[in-house]
């Protein structure tokens, strides 16, 4: 994946203490006293898509954040495989162990074409020297045609990202997310302001990628959650407050009074 | 902007071309001109003009260092005539050493301020200055130096956007105020002068200005094929990714820091070479080099030409300062108008400088385009500076 | 800086020479009238006076210390007339005369003598001049003004006069007033102290009365026991030299603080409102010196207006030109942000760029309309001299900077969390969506923010004028400063800008006496820089999404 320079040592590397693929446990973290995640735990198996719903303020972002390294926690164990501590990685060791994340809003390089975007996040080596004389290879052509292919983006890849639609700057990020073939992927509500259709493709597009990628979901729209039909977290004032399939969680009486309000 | 090109198209694009080839025709011809001709031949250029176009060259250069880091980087140095002065000083420090006892007080090793301050012996920095092959390295290595330990620190700890201007500003102004001091042991105010020859040959002679003016204008070629290299590579992709969304391109698993620290090294080297050129040129360095609104002068060079397009920046700093020279002569009031508007009016009316206006004309779609808002609010201004 | 606090010191000084001369001669006639307990005749007056017209020194200094002790009503003007070589005597008659303010006066009876015949100078040597300085001095230890007769004693002190050692102890005798009382005890300790007929005990108790006043003077006389003096006087010498050097030394880190504070205010009036353009609403104004600049250059022009028709107020001016410097920088800074600024929102680095234009063409503006030089902006009154505090000499000009930067920034905390203005702008700053549809009109907000801290600028410069040159240059030199007080305390906290300048010119003060006011300059912004690496929100940042975002 990576030189060995960069490649973060595991903390561990005998006791691996889950099998989990992601494991937090009692994660913290506050912002000036107000807190943003409150003794959060949560386990996520190898292969598994996860959807995460809650209301605004639950945490999700801030969960993303500890988890791609954005943020630190100030107490509780963030694992990727059991064995490396993301606690203590910064946010380009946790990409290059394999974790992605596609953000809320989509962002993307608007300023460099749609084929240099799918280039920019395509597995590979990330040092200086690599870059500088980095001559692309006939596999890494065939890959960035692959993702370009399955994003629909293939007729737009010398455009400027700035220029392509709401919908089609979405999947490009996800066509990144491809491209850089992350054993975790965290993604952060796809469909919002997304039509109908742009949903349904959307959402057969994650199923395609969880065939063989972990997949995190964090979403408000519940419709999509459904069609995702995975098991959901439901994260309430930082920390998760039920379990289940949706069906399950929007039975329990907590959560729709989290939902509903009292 | 890819990889997928062969190295010497990437560096043949249409707007560098043109630029290295007039660069060469002038490092050929215009010393012919100088030396071949008799004045009053109407070919001839004066030698004074020589050296007024020699010294905007080096200007030049500097304007391509920055463009590199700002224009493509996003990183809005105002230190970055540090590193010309740096790169000037170490050239001083030579030239100074060469003057040997020629000096008024005749003292065989002391440059004439030392003895003049009472020194005794040479100060640690300055040996090895009058081996000329030493003075050259220390002119890159120095501000190479600085920008690294700068930047290690800088970029790791993500200092970005006008915070980073704003230090980069203060580094520059205290460096101002250190060589100020005589106790530095570099002249102080008055800095390094009065230097008789280079490398053997007279400073005054014509032919060494005309050779001067030629190798300021190899050294720009150099310098924009070297950034146009690195800006067409896949690195060259990183940095445009960086100036666009840092965070974004961390998350991709890219040590941003090491990108911006090695282009920021780089453009440090490629000023500090400008300012080893401009020395001998124009015969003296002084603190004032430091000063921070030389830095924020070449900046608006850069604008002026178009930032992100390299050729643009060289082409700005000839033009504001040929504009300069003009008007200093003709209405001395006028200038510092003059230079307030052209700030004002290029980043409200020209935000792509001149090449940029001129691509956009073209209809040119793939011109770099750091100019753009995405929301208009004060407020906003502090997210655009993450 | 150095510069003008060695002026202001020169100006205390001559200030209150010019005080104790103005009350030596106001206080003179009325002096010996009451105190007449050893009052001469009239007879022995004329023979005293009559020493004056030998022509020979001796006889004038004899006659000199004879008339001081006289208690003639006219001592005193006769003996300040004679310093100034205004005494005479008829060259006939060997009446003796002073001349004062065009008038003569007989010296026997304080008339005035209407026409004079023709009158020899009395001749004066420094001598002479020497013994009427004393002699001033004893007789102004009974002036009725208190601060007079401590002025005396301390006189006395310091030409260590021990012939006045008995006037002294007799006027100490009938002292009332406790620090005058105090004065001359201290004047008396000291003259003990020097006095080579002095006995042991009254020496140490002279030693233990100086140790307790501990100041430089008392130190001085300390050193100078003389050889003569028992070890024991000599051991105790030592250890009040060494109590008054510990106290010193405090002294000397107190004023420290001080000089370090009322630099901080300084940086602290310069950082105010760019504390609000650039902390509050995120914009880069390279031209908020200039800002600054203008707000001393309206200090000048209304000092000059004033000048020109209301001489009498002069003193007033700076009260006048606040709301002036307020009013012009804060319009300047509205027509910046209407015609640049808004145009660049979300944009710092073209910000940083355009105002920085902007503040070349508001430089060169003033250099045309004002010329290059520097300008002279007076200091009022009430801003010169020092004030005595703990032995301690505080400027009053550094006072006032201090409080003025105090209460700008409370008046402007107010102005920011409890006026309807300060809410609205709040509000925009936080969320200018939401602002804009609960009907706030955005953009004049944005607008009259900018003024606010430019405004605030300009006012900075009216203090500024007072301890700094006015010159086209005068913002350029406060900048860099400005954005590191508020980068350094923390963009967006008006008490980290706070903060970060108190302790940026204690910090600068405290290097300085180490290193040289250059190199504490250059230690303090790299430390700065280092610590914006370290820390690139601040001393005071906000953290949390509400920033990222």
């Amino acid at each position: 994946m990576t030189s060995a320079a960069t490649a973060p040592a595991p903390v561990a590397p005998a006791a691996r203490t889950t099998d989990a693929l992601l494991y937090l446990d009692a994660v913290s973290v506050s912002f000036d006293g107000f807190k943003a995640l409150n003794s959060l735990s949560l386990v996520l198996e190898p292969g598994e898509m996860r959807a995460i719903i809650g209301p605004n303020g639950a945490g999700k972002t801030t969960m993303m954040d500890v988890i791609t390294g954005k943020t630190r926690p100030d107490t509780g164990t963030v694992l990727l495989d059991g064995v490396h501590d993301l606690t203590r990685l910064d946010e380009a060791a946790i990409a290059e162990l394999g974790i992605g994340r596609k953000f809320q809003k989509p962002t993307v390089f608007e300023m460099v074409s749609v084929e240099e975007n799918i280039v920019l996040a395509l597995a590979g080596p990330r040092g200086v020297r690599a870059s500088l004389f980095h001559r692309r290879t006939p596999q890494e052509a065939r890959r960035i045609e692959e993702v370009l292919e399955i994003v629909r983006l293939g007729d737009r890849r010398d455009a400027l990202a700035g220029a392509l639609s709401h919908g089609q700057k979405q999947w490009l990020e996800i066509g990144m997310l491809l491209a850089q073939d992350p054993t975790l992927l965290l993604v952060d509500e796809p469909v919002a302001g997304m039509t109908d259709a742009e949903t349904e493709l959307t959402a057969d597009l994650l199923r395609r990628i969880n065939v063989d990628h972990t997949v995190v979901v964090v979403e408000h729209d519940m419709s999509f959650v459904r069609a995702l039909g995975v098991k959901v977290s439901v994260l309430h004032e930082g920390s998760v407050l039920a379990e289940g399939s949706l069906d399950q969680v929007s039975a329990e009486k907590r959560v729709i009074e989290v939902y509903l309000g009292r | 902007m890819t990889s997928r090109k062969p190295i010497l198209f990437r560096l043949m694009a249409p707007h560098i071309a043109p630029a290295i080839l007039a660069l060469v025709a002038a490092a050929a011809l215009v010393p012919i001109a100088n030396l071949a001709f008799p004045p009053d031949h109407a070919l001839h250029v004066p030698t004074g003009t020589v050296v007024l176009v020699g010294k905007w060259l080096t200007y030049a250069l500097l304007a391509v260092a920055l463009d590199l880091v700002w224009g493509y980087c996003g990183i809005l140095s105002l230190g970055h005539g540090a590193f010309f002065a740096l790169g000037g000083y170490a050239m001083g420090m030579h030239l100074m050493r060469e003057i040997g006892p020629r000096g008024v007080y005749g003292h065989p090793v002391l440059p004439d301020f030392m003895v003049f301050l009472d020194w005794e012996a040479l100060p640690v920095a300055w040996w090895g200055f009058d081996v000329f092959a030493y003075a050259a390295f220390m002119a890159l290595f120095v501000p190479g130096a600085l920008a690294f330990v700068f930047g290690w620190l800088a970029f790791r700890s993500r200092v970005t956007g006008v915070y980073l201007s704003i230090i980069t500003q203060a580094g520059t102004y205290a460096l101002m105020l250190a060589f100020f001091r005589n106790e530095l042991g570099f002249g102080g105010n008055n800095g390094l002068t009065d230097f008789k020859d280079v490398l053997g040959f007279s400073l005054q002679a014509d032919t060494t200005r005309a050779a001067l003016f030629a190798l300021s204008a190899l050294a720009l070629a150099g310098g924009l094929l070297l950034a146009q290299a690195i800006v067409t590579s896949k690195f060259g992709l990183v940095l445009v990714a960086i100036r666009d969304a840092e965070a974004r391109t961390r998350f991709l698993g890219w040590r941003v820091e090491r990108f911006k620290l090695f282009v920021f090294v780089v453009s440090a080297m490629m000023a500090g070479l400008a300012g080893a050129l401009y020395v001998p040129q124009v015969g003296i360095i002084n603190p004032s080099e430091f000063s921070p609104a030389n830095s924020i002068e070449a900046v608006i060079w850069v604008a002026v030409g178009g930032r992100g397009t390299l050729s643009g920046a060289a082409l700005g700093a000839i033009l504001v300062n040929w504009l300069e020279s003009f008007l200093t002569g003709a209405y001395p009031e006028a200038w510092l108008f003059v230079l307030g508007f052209l700030f004002v009016v290029v980043t409200l009316f020209l935000p792509k400088g001149i090449l940029g206006a001129l691509r956009s004309l073209r209809g040119r779609r793939r011109a770099a385009d750091p100019g753009k808002a995405p929301e208009k609010s004060p407020a906003g201004a502090t997210q655009a500076a993450e | 800086m150095a510069h003008l606090a060695r002026t202001s010191i020169r100006l205390t000084r001559s200030v209150l020479v010019a005080l104790t001369l103005a009350l030596v001669l106001l206080a003179a006639p009325l002096v010996s009238t009451p105190v007449s307990a050893q009052q001469a005749s009239t007879q022995d007056v004329e023979t005293i006076l009559a020493g004056f017209t030998r022509g020979q020194f001796p006889a004038t200094l004899a006659a000199v210390d004879a008339l001081a002790a006289s208690g003639h009503p006219h001592a005193a003007p006769i003996l300040q007339a004679l310093s100034d070589r205004r005494l005479v005597f008829e060259t006939a008659s060997r009446r003796v005369l002073w001349q004062e303010g065009g008038q003569t006066f007989d010296a026997l009876t304080g008339e005035p003598v209407a026409a004079p015949g023709p009158t020899t100078d009395v001749r004066v040597s420094n001598a002479v001049r020497r013994a009427v300085q004393t002699a001033m001095a004893s007789l102004t230890l009974r002036a009725p003004n208190p601060a007079t007769r401590i002025e005396a004693a301390v006189s006395i002190l310091r030409a260590r006069d021990l012939s006045q050692r008995a006037a002294l102890a007799e006027a100490r005798a009938e002292e009332t007033d406790p620090n005058v009382q105090r004065a001359f005890d201290d004047t008396l300790a000291g003259l003990a102290l020097v006095d080579p007929d002095a006995p042991e005990a009254e020496r140490l108790a002279a030693v233990e009365r100086l140790t307790a006043r501990a100041d430089a003077g008392a130190r001085a006389l300390l050193l100078s026991v003389p050889a003569d003096a028992t070890d024991a006087v000599k051991a105790a010498a030592a250890e009040g030299i060494a109590a008054i050097d510990r106290r010193l030394e405090i002294q000397g880190h107190v004023q420290n603080l001080f000089f370090g504070l009322s630099l901080g205010s300084v940086l602290l009036l310069a950082a105010i409102g760019l504390a609000i353009t650039f902390g509050v609403m995120g914009v880069i104004n390279m031209a908020h010196g200039e800002m600054v600049m203008i707000g001393a250059y309206a200090t000048f022009v209304v000092q000059e207006l004033m000048r020109a028709f209301a001489p009498g107020l002069l003193d007033l001016s700076l009260l006048v030109a606040l709301p002036l410097a307020f009013a012009t920088a804060g319009l300047v800074g509205i027509a910046l942000e209407r015609l640049v600024i808004r145009h660049l929102y979300g944009r710092p680095l073209e910000t940083l760029l355009a105002t920085w234009g902007v503040s070349l063409i508001l430089q060169q503006a003033v250099r045309t309309l004002f010329g290059p030089t520097n300008r002279e902006v007076m200091n009022p009154s009430f801003m010169s001299g020092s004030l005595e505090l703990f032995g301690i000499a505080l400027t009053w000009s550094r006072v006032w900077i201090i409080v003025f930067a105090l209460a700008v920034f409370l008046a402007l905390l107010v102005a920011m969390k409890a006026t309807s203005f300060g809410l609205r702008m709040r509000a925009v700053v936080q969320n200018r969506r939401m602002a804009a549809s609960m009907g706030i009109r955005t953009p004049w907000v944005d607008a009259l923010t900018f003024g606010l801290g430019s405004g605030i600028a300009g006012v900075a410069g009216v203090a500024l004028s007072q301890i700094d040159n006015v010159s086209p240059n005068l913002g350029q030199s406060y900048i860099i400063d400005s954005f590191l007080v508020v980068v350094f305390g923390g963009v967006g906290s008006l008490w980290g800008a706070l903060v970060a300048a108190l302790s940026l010119g204690v910090a600068n003060k405290l290097v300085e006496p180490l290193a040289g006011a250059v190199l504490a300059k250059i230690v303090i912004l790299v430390a700065v820089i280092l610590f914006i690496q370290k820390r690139p929100r601040g001393l005071f940042a906000l953290k949390g999404r509400a920033v990222e975002s």
